[in-house]
């Protein structure tokens, strides 16, 4: 479990170290189970070329996720979010193979609200493109 | 087949109650590759506040999405889900989803418009436990990519 972080200590402008989350098919698979999302673009590659795709991609919510995982674990457990928002700009094609893809995610503080909230944005990249934009995220902190 | 203008501004039946376990939260995290014991440990999660353990910001969208699933796979709508992206998504939390929350999800269609040979769709949904408190209240917008691209 990571530190946790309190409001007085949080300074606007602040970056946030970036972190690196593999994705692999067999993520995709996992997560086509775990949130019942089977759309064939996450797990076959056939029709996902078919329909005009690189190649398998991502679910835009198993990249949201780990943007949220980024906010959770600079957070700290005793802190809550309370909004949580992404545009999904970019595919993140993950191949058949051993490596898969990666998302790397950074944050920065953008603000310190009343009622202990802090506003995040966020930044998440994989194979050089920005696979989201106006992500933001705001979290209560003690 | 095009996506039905008319279906914007419907508001969708209120789901069928889904009960969140622990062992769908544990599971939805361990997909999501999150190790969190929050997501896993009841003891940790009580000495954080909360009274059972919580579930990851973003699995509030299996609530949301098993409600929208109805709507979208309305015939009448004519969504093409093969074409479907994801375009946007938000969450507004109230709380956390915690284990043991009997969950309700009402989508409403608020709006449908071009993007080009693309059609936006966008659904909001309020989550309600069936006391009927707001827990959250999820906004996402599919994008049904256009023949051509």
């Amino acid at each position: 479990m990571s530190e946790q972080v309190t409001y007085d200590e949080v300074e606007v402008g602040a970056e946030l170290p970036e972190v690196s989350y593999p994705v692999t098919r067999l993520s995709l698979v996992k997560y086509c189970g775990a949130s019942g999302d089977f759309n064939f673009i996450h797990w076959n590659e056939r029709i996902a070329k078919l329909v005009g795709l690189p190649d398998v991609i991502a679910h835009g919510m198993f990249t949201m996720a780990q943007a949220g995982r980024y906010v959770t674990d600079w957070a700290g457990p005793q802190a809550v979010v309370t909004e949580f928002g992404v545009r999904f700009s970019a595919m993140v094609v993950v191949p058949d193979d051993d490596k898969g893809a990666t998302i790397e995610v950074s944050g920065r503080v953008t603000d310190k609200l009343a009622g202990n909230l802090v506003g995040l944005a966020l930044t998440a990249r994989s194979a050089g493109d920005k696979v989201l934009t106006r992500a933001t995220a705001v979290v209560r902190l003690p | 087949m095009a996506v039905n203008r008319d279906y914007a501004g419907r508001t969708f039946p209120v789901s069928e109650p889904y009960e969140v376990s622990r062992v769908k939260i544990a599971e939805f995290a361990t997909a999501i590759g999150d190790p969190n014991p929050l997501y896993r440990d009841k003891a940790a999660a009580q000495a954080a506040g909360h009274p059972d353990v919580i579930a990851p910001p973003t699995f509030a969208i299996v609530i949301s999405m098993a409600s929208s699933a109805v709507a979208m796979g309305d015939p009448g709508l004519g969504l093409n889900y093969a074409m479907v992206v994801h375009g946007e998504q938000r969450f507004e939390y109230a709380r956390p989803i915690v284990a043991g929350d009997v969950l309700t999800a009402q989508p409403t269609i608020t709006e449908i418009r071009d993007a080009g040979r693309n059609v936006m769709l966008t659904t909001s949904t309020q989550i309600r436990t069936v006391e009927g408190e707001l827990v959250c209240t999820a906004v996402g917008t599919l994008v049904e990519r256009g023949v051509g691209q």
